[in-house]
């Protein structure tokens, strides 16, 4: 398969002033979502995306129209969308593109999506470190708004619609859909045991749909063009254009939009220019800072998509691809990890509480010379009784890095046993 | 106890909720802004505008990172220090802040001027180093630039 650069979200964020609405809409902005409100059922809309092959880009990837099904067809309550601007995965800076360079692209998904889902009112998460993104959203949503796009019966067509932009405070785990909601409800964000799932019982109880800022920035382009025209894009069962970030030593990082199926090998040598310096490569963490890592013979045959990433074991989350080059010290990469997550841990389970900052202790433990063989195995039955216990994904997604640096680096962590021995003994 | 503006834009935050309490966060950042930090007096302010209790105002400000317990220097600093900013030359950019301010982590200088404190990702991976000074980001940075920022801002 050859390299398919695409340009279908970040088409538009070359323009100058590509934020404004005027641009957005002599560029054909908001004519599909008048189309849809006025010319189409909800169920239609569903039906579309369900065909798209649209999976979710915030971590998970669970099919788009699917959960968007999964709201009550008949409820007294009212329905929500929340869009995720948490945006907070190691490793991940591709929602806020979107948010800066072209918000009504982003709106005008969340028109579609609330009309599909019945939703009448939308909150618009985004992390308040993202101060520019947050400027841009709120002048879009107020021009949205000026423009009778948002409101009471919106264009004639009985379609009513309030979006409100709500800010978080610069905690990881908001990003979990049902600690959003918590957050957003103004109550201390500990993630919610599911079932019920916020599809079901959401905000304040009602039905909530929660989609990331990428997924729902491609719903107006797949109502534009058409189910069949997204699922023709990439590989046939991961279809469509991601905004791919990579970062690390690589000489050129950055973002790149291309459709799923490539080589990751393809990407780093060619787009990013290779390793920085003319180093080897010796490690890919490839979905964000929650997936295991690979191999230099892991990558160079995988395609990045969800089937060919699996089969690796690994899994592309929300696609933020981290680079490690021959001279990174595993050991010191992976206490890096672990005490985002230990600090990130919202303290709600034990194992994931009390594990994480142990675990940060184990690895400053080698760090400081003081690593014990039997620390490796330590390291490995506590993450086995973490995994797969707790309330949320946070624990799993730091279990993944952990056991597969401390399973295909234990030499790292051998070779620092080893230098510490005292001379004379062997 | 706050100016009209500020009570203001409160009450239009709040307006966006089903439930006031909902509008806890914002609200909260709103005072923050104005105030420099949450003080309790501020706490107990927002308890009875949303008509919560202090304690359910208490214990959100004390879980977010970004909202600020105790008072802050003039200029807040924030230094990303998760891995690809901290393996390309965040860990060499703290080491010259703490350096220059003397100051360790979430130390403020004898001059109040400025506190440092460490982040997580922001989000500005490809672009590491990266930080927030006073909530705007700065990215690809070097010892230089971080001076010439902190320069402008002294
Ligand atoms: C610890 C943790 C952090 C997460 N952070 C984010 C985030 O920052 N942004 C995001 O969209 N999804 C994040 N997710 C995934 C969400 O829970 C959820 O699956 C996603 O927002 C659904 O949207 P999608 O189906 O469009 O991907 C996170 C999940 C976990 C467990
Ligand atoms: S797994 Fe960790 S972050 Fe998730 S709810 Fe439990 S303690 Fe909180
Ligand atoms: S690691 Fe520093 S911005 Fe992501």
């Amino acid at each position: 398969m050859t390299l398919k650069h695409s340009k279908v979200l970040s088409a538009r964020f070359d323009k100058e002033n590509s934020q404004a609405l005027a641009g957005y809409r002599e560029d054909g902005g908001y004519e599909t979502f008048l189309s849809v409100i006025k010319q189409k059922q909800p169920d239609e809309v569903i039906d579309i995306v369900k065909r798209s092959g649209l999976h979710g880009r915030g971590g998970a990837g669970f099919s788009t129209g699917t959960k968007w099904s999964f709201v009550p067809k008949q409820t007294d309550k009212p329905i929500y969308l929340c869009v995720n601007g948490d945006e907070s995965e190691p490793g991940t800076f591709k929602d806020r593109q979107v948010l800066e360079f072209d918000p009504h692209q982003l709106l005008e998904g969340v028109g579609i999506t609330c009309f599909a889902v019945r939703a009448k009112v939308c909150y618009v998460y985004l992390r308040v470190e993202f101060a520019k993104g947050i400027r841009a959203v709120q002048h879009a949503i107020d021009e949205a708004y000026a423009a009778g796009l948002f409101g009471q019966d919106i264009d004639g067509s009985g379609f009513s619609l309030d979006v409100h932009l709500h800010t978080g405070a610069g905690a990881y785990i908001c990003g979990e859909e049902t600690s959003l909601l918590n957050s957003i409800e103004g109550a201390r964000p500990y993630p919610r045991n599911k079932p019920p799932f916020p599809a079901v019982e959401g905000l304040w109880g009602c039905p909530t749909v929660i989609n990331n800022v990428e997924t729902i920035a491609n719903v107006p382009h797949i109502l534009k063009h058409g189910a069949e025209w997204h699922a023709g894009l990439g590989h046939p069962e991961d279809p469509g254009s991601r905004l791919w970030c990579v970062s690390g030593h690589v000489a050129k990082p950055g973002w790149f939009e291309l459709e799923t199926g490539y080589p990751l090998q393809e990407l780093i040598d060619g787009p990013c220019g290779g390793i920085r310096g003319g180093k080897q490569l010796k490690a890919i963490i490839p979905g964000g800072s929650s997936s295991k890592v690979l191999l230099p013979d892991e990558v160079r045959k995988v395609t990045m998509d969800t089937p060919g990433i699996r089969a690796l074991g690994s899994s592309l989350g929300s696609a933020g691809i981290i680079v490690l080059d021959e001279d990174t010290d595993m050991v010191d990469a992976c206490l890096n990890l672990m005490k985002f997550y230990a600090h990130e841990s919202c303290g709600q389970c034990t194992p994931c509480r009390e594990g994480t900052p142990w675990i940060v202790k184990i690895l400053q433990r080698f760090m400081d010379g003081e690593g014990k063989a039997s620390d490796l195995d330590l390291l490995l039955d506590l993450a086995e009784n973490i995994e797969g216990r707790t309330v949320c994904a946070l624990a799993d997604g730091a279990m993944w890095p952990l056991t597969s640096i401390v399973i295909k680096f234990r030499h790292e962590f051998e070779a620092k046993i080893a230098a510490n021995q005292p001379v004379g003994v062997a | 106890m706050f100016p009209d503006e500020v009570v203001q834009r409160c009450e239009t935050i709040r307006g966006h909720y089903p439930t006031p309490k909902a509008a806890m966060v914002p609200v909260l950042q709103v005072v923050q802004g104005h105030k420099g930090w949450l003080d309790p007096e501020s706490q107990v302010w927002v308890a009875d505008f949303l008509g919560v209790t202090p304690m359910e105002v208490h214990e959100v400000v004390t879980f977010y990172p970004m909202l600020y317990a105790t008072p802050m220097g003039k200029h807040v600093i924030h230094v990303c220090r998760t891995l690809s900013c901290d393996f390309c030359g965040a860990k060499e950019l703290w080491a010259h802040l703490t350096g220059k301010l003397g100051v360790q982590r979430n130390g403020t200088t004898a001059d109040g001027r400025f506190t440092l404190r460490a982040a997580e990702c922001l989000a500005s991976c490809g672009t590491a180093p990266a930080m927030l000074l006073d909530g705007e980001r700065h990215e690809d940075l070097d010892l230089a630039k971080v001076d010439e920022l902190l320069g402008a801002v002294s």
